[in-house]
């Protein structure tokens, strides 16, 4: 029988646009955050480049709010595949004065890592940063090119988005400007889980079922950490959770699971009727939220 | 896994964007937070309906206005195929928009209002369809439901669009008819009670039984290369893979093959997709191929095979879509990139523009606006190796970049 395991479409588009991204520019870096969308585009890269290394590096923009268990997988992948990783702290912007902490009940830091992110690609020179947000997520990122191009501010020009044509992808640039790549812009939540238990690809503990100390607001599970602003009225419960999508602790709500392998994952996912980005809390804030931080250089 | 993607045209308030959020209602597709979502705004919004339309409607300006003004895709699959909608406006002056939705789509749907019937946009939309040749439209009559489900409306109708098929350029595609309320759900998954006079299927039934492998592009194997891999390590330390796409047909370990522009033949040696050796890439595979001898090859060469050439010029007529603000004129210099390849081209000369609404030409023109279609001849600073966009969809197109913006301002299809 004909070996017919080389012609997924959305495989193939995706070392398609790895490769563009290597021959296209001078300086592309992998925004790596540990979630299961940047581990899938590692094993994209090491497919589009073998037998050489992948040819540029991972940054994580580090918010120091992160899973523990993510951190630790990040750094023991990059060691295995033996690739550069560069880490930039929220932190220190925050130390730098460039941002302020947000207060309050809903403060979080997931939109402070835009600023952190500009200085990275500034300091650096990045020409491309390769990004794993795909269509499917959320509204404004189903008009976003596989080749978005950013302005000297880093900012998105929703209205004014160069058209892209065919396999065709236009990588000019003047200097100062950057391109954000987005390898599987057209794959579906399912399709990246589905990937994942083909390829059997190494994912961080949390996106399993486990038991975990949880509250719950406004019908969100949050988990009860230091990094997350707790009323004294919200009871800690322990339950079985896991997270569909990681981000920060506290932007990145459980959902109840009893799933702890990868195939109960994809059946889940598959059964589901609440969409993944559902369990974002920054996405809650409003209709257009994903927009406005966006059009700031949000990835 | 079969991925078919679609594009969709209609005019404003056809109702295109209902007709998606429909397919996703119906599919079952919609997620619950999504869904609620939408309630709550129709509701805000006065509707005794569902609003679909804000399923897809993205961007703020759009709401606002409650048009579509760019691409969006959206997602859903069922269990025999994924889909890929692109959701493109109709609007005359985004022309643009549409030519790109459709330069990625095997199969499109054209929707007409019942009530309107064929109007002068919908000429337009099925021009850009002929123009792309996508294989597979699916004209979809909609809001039967404020027509009283009439068959002699739908027939009126199918007999005008019938009359526009005469004038198409391409003529082998396929065109199928389907009565449909979007709003109300008639045909559009489920059969509807309300049409007993139509005996054909519904629109997801028709999109569930097309065959791939019939509205796929079938042509000669081009292997345009986009990268060398050199990964001078000890354990490969020859190995030189060119890395790329085949396109049109398959290529196999043993191929007599010729590499361009240098004319240089040799062998296909080994096929790699990622660490596994194949005999064969398919169609539309992301593979590396070793070569038996060790020739100069890099970036924009292309491999054939032997006995199959492409044109090898340094002049070619395309038609032309013109996407961008600032004008086409006569004597102006663009990049035109081919594939991969990149070249400096001139427009040597602007033979007419074509109305896209079948209404004629316009001889003597010296300049193109923003969604013009026209007949163009570029001069190339080096030649590029292409085929007939008829015969090969892949390597018969090409983008237009603005060599002060970088910007991309148009499309061709070479004649």
């Amino acid at each position: 029988m004909k070996d017919t395991s080389h012609i997924n479409p959305l495989e193939n588009e995706a070392i398609y646009i790895f490769r563009e991204v290597a021959a296209q520019f001078e300086k592309p870096v992998l925004l790596f955050s540990g979630g299961k969308d940047s581990i899938t585009l590692v094993r994209l890269a090491q497919k589009a480049f073998w037998p050489a290394k992948i040819p540029f590096p991972l940054m994580h923009i580090d918010t120091g709010h992160n899973f523990p268990e993510t951190i630790e997988f990040r750094d023991r992948l990059v060691k295995e595949l033996g690739l550069e990783l560069i880490v930039r702290n929220v932190q220190d912007s925050i130390d730098a004065g460039k941002v302020k902490e947000e207060s309050g009940k809903y403060s979080s830091r997931n939109s402070l890592q835009t600023t952190t992110l500009l200085d990275a690609i500034e300091e650096f020179k990045f020409d491309a940063c390769i990004g794993g947000a795909r269509r499917d997520e959320e509204k404004a990122r189903a008009k976003e090119r596989i080749f978005s191009v950013r302005d000297d501010f880093g900012q998105w020009d929703e209205r004014n988005q160069r058209p892209e044509l065919f396999d065709m992808l236009n990588g000019q640039i003047e200097l100062g400007q950057n391109v954000r790549v987005f390898p599987i812009s057209n794959w579906t939540e399912l399709d990246v889980w589905s990937y994942i238990e083909k390829e059997e690809i190494e994912i961080p503990s949390i996106y399993f079922a486990h038991k975990r100390k949880v509250f719950l607001r406004d019908g969100l599970i949050w988990s009860h950490s230091d990094y997350v602003f707790q009323e004294d009225d919200e009871e800690v419960l322990e339950k079985m959770v896991r997270f569909r999508t990681v981000g920060d602790m506290s932007c990145t709500a459980a959902v109840f699971s009893e799933a702890t392998d990868i195939a109960s994952v994809v059946q889940e996912i598959r059964d589901s009727t609440i969409s993944e980005r559902g369990a974002r809390i920054d996405d809650k804030r409003s209709e257009a939220a994903m927009e406005k931080r966006k059009q700031q250089g949000y990835f | 896994m079969e991925v078919l993607k679609i594009a969709t045209a209609g005019s404003v308030d056809d109702g295109k964007s209902t007709l998606i959020g429909r397919l996703l209602y119906d599919t079952k597709s919609l997620t619950t937070d999504k869904l609620e979502a939408i309630e709550k705004t129709s509701k805000q919004k006065g509707y005794d309906y569902l609003d679909f339309s804000l399923a897809t409607d993205g961007l703020v300006a759009e709401r606002e206005q409650g048009i579509t003004i760019d691409v969006a895709h959206i997602y859903f699959s069922t269990a025999k195929k994924s889909y890929i909608i692109a959701d493109t406006p109709g609007h005359v002056e985004y022309t643009r928009n549409m030519v790109t939705g459709a330069s990625t789509s095997q199969a499109a749907i054209i929707l007409i209002d019942a009530r309107k019937g064929v109007i002068e946009q919908t000429n337009r939309h099925f021009f850009i369809n002929n123009l792309l040749r996508i294989k597979e439209v699916v004209v979809a009559v909609n809001k039967m439901d404020l027509v009283d489900f009439s068959e002699e409306k739908y027939n009126a109708i199918k007999s005008d669009f019938q009359t526009l098929m005469g004038k198409r350029d391409y003529q082998d595609q396929r065109i199928t008819f389907i009565p449909v309320s979007a709003l109300k759900g008639d045909n559009v998954v489920n059969k509807s009670n309300n049409t007993p006079w139509y005996t054909g299927e519904t629109l997801l039934e028709h999109l569930e039984a097309l065959d791939m492998a019939a509205v796929s592009n079938v042509g000669t194997p081009r292997f345009p290369v986009q990268y060398v891999i050199r990964p001078k390590t000890e354990e490969f330390h020859d190995f030189r893979g060119f890395a790329g796409k085949v396109y049109g047909g398959e290529l196999s370990v043993g191929d007599e093959v010729v590499a361009l522009p240098s004319q240089t033949k040799s062998r296909i040696k080994d096929i790699f997709f990622y660490d596994k050796k194949f005999q064969t890439a398919s169609r539309r595979s992301s593979v590396t191929i070793t070569l038996e001898d060790e020739i100069n090859v890099s970036r924009g060469d292309m491999l054939v095979k032997v006995g199959d050439l492409p044109t090898i010029e340094k002049e070619f007529t395309a038609t032309i879509s013109w996407m961008d603000s600032q004008q086409l004129n006569a004597g102006s210099k663009y990049v035109v990139q081919h594939g991969v390849n990149k070249v400096l081209a001139k427009v040597e000369k602007i033979h007419h523009k074509i109305h896209p609404d079948y209404s004629g030409i316009d001889e003597d023109t010296s300049a193109l606006g923003m969604n013009d279609i026209a007949q163009v001849t570029f001069k190339l600073n080096k030649p590029i190796f292409y085929d007939k966009f008829k015969n090969h969809r892949t390597n018969g197109s090409f983008i237009l970049l603005d060599t002060q913006s970088n910007n991309t301002v148009g499309a061709g299809f070479i004649s």
